[in-house]
């Protein structure tokens, strides 16, 4: 362990880079299937078959990265991890009664008896609103360092609805990914109408966050520092002219191009992470606690490292496989 | 009502419907791969008929199971945040290894599992049903681990209040990992070898005499029939391990007040903790001694010696602990008298299926469900009798409680008590809706491409 210096210093910076790493890719992956939950009530009948046969194999392994996310923070800084979750108590048990509703939704919906199956497809946008909902709420709070008060409390809200519009917009892109005639063309126009809450949303966060902390205002506006993060808005700026673009232009014969805006979403989900990743650290909890005083012994956190190593490379070829396997248009789901 | 003990109920109300599925996920997981295994080596169709209706079965109670499952890892959060502070170090790396060994395998191949016969060859199916199957049995085991650390606890060591790991193999095999980890195994092979005995006594009842149905009756009787004795004995070698490690425990389930000899086995009492005493004994001379302890004069702990000097009681509520061991052993033997009895009937002049009763179909039918009920009873035995540790001899329950306000926790509580109880009556609803469909001639439908508009009447992944 001595061979990398002092495990008390690098170990916590690992794991809350490893940490940060599953809730992207959290965000990322299960973003795109709350989504296209939360686009239902737009659709079809049909085409809500789908939709959901264009996420049906994918929902549970996105999910699961919420479960290590959580659990790297149980694990790894086990003292933020009850300080955090205790203080989005609420929330919390908001956003887990949505995943509940969403995720049987998927089964039940084609397999109670077909009159039932609108209730079910009513219980699937339900959960999948209420859980990007209450995390966008939950993302407001920690913005706001866990604080409450009234004004706190209306900016999370203000969070909450933009994360969903997000959700919403990388939903509508996989869609156009997936899809085909036309279901994809209203998802190029539900692309086009999302985008510009994305933009809002990103604006506002990045407009409040360093007033809220004079911390992080220093780390924004001063020299030199702001020379590290003037490429972020940049860069967050041209993708979106690039999407939008896109987005004009599609969908093009032969289906050139439908990859696009997924990939400009993700690029743009990275982006407004790692600005708010590099604001945050080195706290775990806003201004109170730094990852190096919340994380567990040095030898428990090894222990995991340990697996980690070999784990993680096996999870993303299998997971790899998977996306392989059910490249393509969506088509029915079937057992046989 | 405070804040520990609607925690508490809580938590028992999420891990009781968390813990129904994955009983049932972790054997039908194998189950159906012997199903595929079956019909790769025979070609026969009624294997292929068995495996596609309990692939939607255990497609519905994965998806049950892991969305319960998601509650459960944010509880210990906003629970019982004191349980990581204190333990974290011990309970933190077995619960990453689940996570990385388990969920994500089994979470990424249940989607080629599910959808991806028809997509991929068939020994990738087959590895992927096999790999499933895999995932969930290593999940329940990391997670046995760590609860059976929290029974039996070391190869640690406390300074200021934390635990600090000093020996990881001694944490993974600690003395009850073993029997707790076999128990629950058997456990959840008895839920669905009844569950499929149940449903497919149903489908019976209303007239399904397809192959499917037959294997399936025999798969379960003769799976069940397997399985129970050596679930009886595993019980009782489970038991003589807690009474070494967790007397009190023991003492409890037994109903036994005073250390004594020639213990009687209680078959009714109610144990009244104001008095210490029970009513209405009615019990087998001696057999408590005998089962614990081999001969009639053993001398078994009573509840007595788990009060402190001033008064404190050290050992779990009685009457939750002796009822509970009760139901489950009965439910046991329930099971032994029914798969038994059909499979002597099934095997004598070989008469199959059709060697059953119909009344005896009668009885399978609610029978379907006896595997939830011993395995609650089983862990109710067990958790409750920790009372009032939650790491025996390390950390009490009320050291770890979250100091949320009592009116939040109660509002959560209602919502998921009324959540839970509308999926139970869904679930159980479509199981019985499902195996009625199936005997109506569950036809595999013509293959469509999905194409917005063009894609109207057909219903997928029923
Ligand atoms: C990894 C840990 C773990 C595991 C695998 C289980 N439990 Fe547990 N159980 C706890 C960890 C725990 C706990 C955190 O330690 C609790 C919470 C409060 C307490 O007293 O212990 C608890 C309490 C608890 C209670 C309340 C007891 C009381 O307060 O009197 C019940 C009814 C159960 N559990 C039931 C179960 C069931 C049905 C399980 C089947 C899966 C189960 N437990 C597995
Ligand atoms: C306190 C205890 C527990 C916690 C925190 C917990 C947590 C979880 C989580 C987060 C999932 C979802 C994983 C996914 O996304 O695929 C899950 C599923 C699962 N759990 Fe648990 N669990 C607990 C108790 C148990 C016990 C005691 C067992 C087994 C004996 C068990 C066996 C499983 C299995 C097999 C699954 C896979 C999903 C399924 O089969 O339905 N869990 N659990
Ligand atoms: C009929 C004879 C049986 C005996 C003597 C027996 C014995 C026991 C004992 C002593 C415990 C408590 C272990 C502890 O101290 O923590 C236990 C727990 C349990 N039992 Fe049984 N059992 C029997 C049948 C069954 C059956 C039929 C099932 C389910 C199908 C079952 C499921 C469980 C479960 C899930 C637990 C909790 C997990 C564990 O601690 O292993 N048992 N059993």
């Amino acid at each position: 362990m001595e061979l990398f210096g002092d495990p008390a210093q690098w170990l916590p910076f690992t794991f809350a880079a490893l940490m940060g790493v599953s809730i992207l890719v959290y965000v990322v992956l299960d973003g795109f299937d709350l989504g296209v939950g939360i686009l239902f009530p737009f659709a079809s009948d049909a085409e809500k078959d789908v939709m959901v046969a264009s996420i049906g194999p994918f929902w549970d392994a996105n999910e699961t990265w919420l479960v290590l996310a959580i659990g790297l923070l149980l694990v790894a800084f086990p003292a933020a991890h009850g300080a955090i979750l205790t203080s989005l108590y609420l929330p919390v048990a908001i956003m887990l009664i949505g995943l509940i509703l969403r995720g049987v939704a998927f089964e039940f919906r084609v397999k109670a008896p077909t009159p039932h199956k609108a209730t079910w497809n009513w219980a699937f946008f339900a959960g999948s609103l209420m859980t990007s909902l209450s995390q966008g709420f939950m993302l407001g709070k920690y913005l706001m360092g866990l604080e409450s008060t009234l004004g706190t409390w209306i900016f999370a809200m203000i969070t909450a609805v933009f994360l969903t519009v997000a959700y919403s917009f990388i939903g509508a892109c996989w869609l156009i990914l997936k899809t085909e005639e036309g279901l994809q063309r209203k998802s190029v126009a539900w692309a086009k109408g999302g985008i510009w809450g994305l933009v809002l949303g990103l604006g506002l966060v990045s407009m409040a966050t360093p007033l809220v902390s004079t911390r992080i205002f220093d780390k924004w506006f001063s020299f030199p520092e702001m020379l590290y993060l003037a490429p972020l808005p940049m860069l967050s700026g041209l993708i979106v002219l690039l999407m939008w673009r896109s987005l004009q232009s599609l969908p093009k014969p032969d289906d050139r191009g439908a990859r696009t805006p997924f990939l400009y979403a993700i690029a743009l989900f990275v982006l407004a992470f790692g600005g708010l990743a590099y604001s945050f650290y080195p706290y775990v909890v806003p201004e109170k606690l730094t990852i190096y005083e919340a994380a567990s012994a040095p030898e428990s956190l090894f222990i995991i490292l340990v697996g980690t190593v070999f784990v993680l490379p096996m999870i993303a070829g299998y997971t790899a496989l998977a996306y392989t396997v059910f490249k393509g248009k969506a088509v029915e789901l079937r057992y046989d | 009502m405070d804040t520990l003990i609607l925690s508490r109920i809580q938590f028992g109300a999420n891990i009781s419907f968390h813990i129904l599925f994955p009983t049932i996920t972790i054997a039908l997981g194998w189950v159906l791969l012997f199903f595929k295994l079956r019909f790769n080596a025979t070609g026969d169709m009624k294997w292929m008929e068995a495996y596609r209706f309990w692939v939607k079965v255990f497609a519905l109670s994965f998806a049950m199971g892991v969305v319960s499952g998601i509650t459960m890892s944010f509880q210990f959060g906003t629970n019982w945040p004191g349980f990581m502070e204190a333990v974290g170090n011990i309970a933190g790396p077995l619960l990453a290894y689940e996570i990385m060994t388990a969920f994500f395998l089994e979470a990424v191949f249940l989607g080629i599992m599910l959808f991806g016969f028809s997509r991929v060859p068939g020994w990738l199916h087959t590895l992927s049903t096999f790999l499933v199957a895999f995932g969930t049995s290593m999940s329940a085991f990391w997670i046995i681990v760590l609860n059976s650390w929290m029974h039996t606890p070391q190869g640690f060591e406390m300074i200021d209040g934390v635990a600090y790991a000093t020996n990881w193999y001694e944490i993974i095999f600690n003395p009850s990992l073993p029997y707790r980890f076999t128990h629950m195994m058997l456990a959840s092979g008895l839920t669905v070898a009844f569950l499929i005995v149940g449903l497919s006594a149903f489908r019976w009842l209303l007239g399904d005499r397809s192959g499917g149905v037959r294997a399936t009756i025999k798969t379960g009787v003769y799976l069940g029939a397997l399985l129970i004795p050596v679930q009886i004995l595993m019980g009782d070698l489970h038991g003589l391990n807690t009474l070494e490690y967790q007397p009190q425990k023991v003492a409890a389930m037994e109903g036994n007040w005073e250390t004594q000899s020639n213990v009687p086995l209680l078959l009714f009492a109610i144990p009244d903790e104001e008095a210490r005493e029970n009513r209405m004994e009615i019990g087998i001379p001696n057999m408590a001694s005998i089962i614990l302890k081999h001969k009639a004069d053993g001398v078994v702990p009573g509840l007595n010696d788990f009060v402190t000097e001033d008064g404190e009681v050290m050992h779990p509520p009685v009457a939750p602990v002796f009822w509970s061991f009760r139901i489950m052993v009965a439910t046991g033997f329930a099971m032994l008298l029914l798969s038994w009895t059909a499979a002597y009937l099934m095997l004598r002049k070989k008469r199959g299926p059709e060697g059953i009763p119909t009344l005896m179909y009668y009885a399978m039918v609610p029978m379907a469900f006896s595997g939830w009920v011993a395995t609650l009873a089983g862990w109710y035995t067990t958790e409750i009798g920790r009372q009032p540790w939650l790491v025996q001899g390390v950390l009490t329950t009320k050291q770890a409680v979250a100091d949320v306000p009592a009116p939040m926790v109660a509002t959560t509580l209602i919502a998921y008590l009324a959540i839970y109880a509308l999926l139970l009556t869904a679930y159980i609803s479509v199981l019985f809706y499902l195996a009625r469909k199936a005997v109506d001639g569950d036809l595999p439908r013509p293959r469509t491409a999905l194409s917005g508009q063009a894609y109207a009447r057909n219903v997928p992944a029923e």
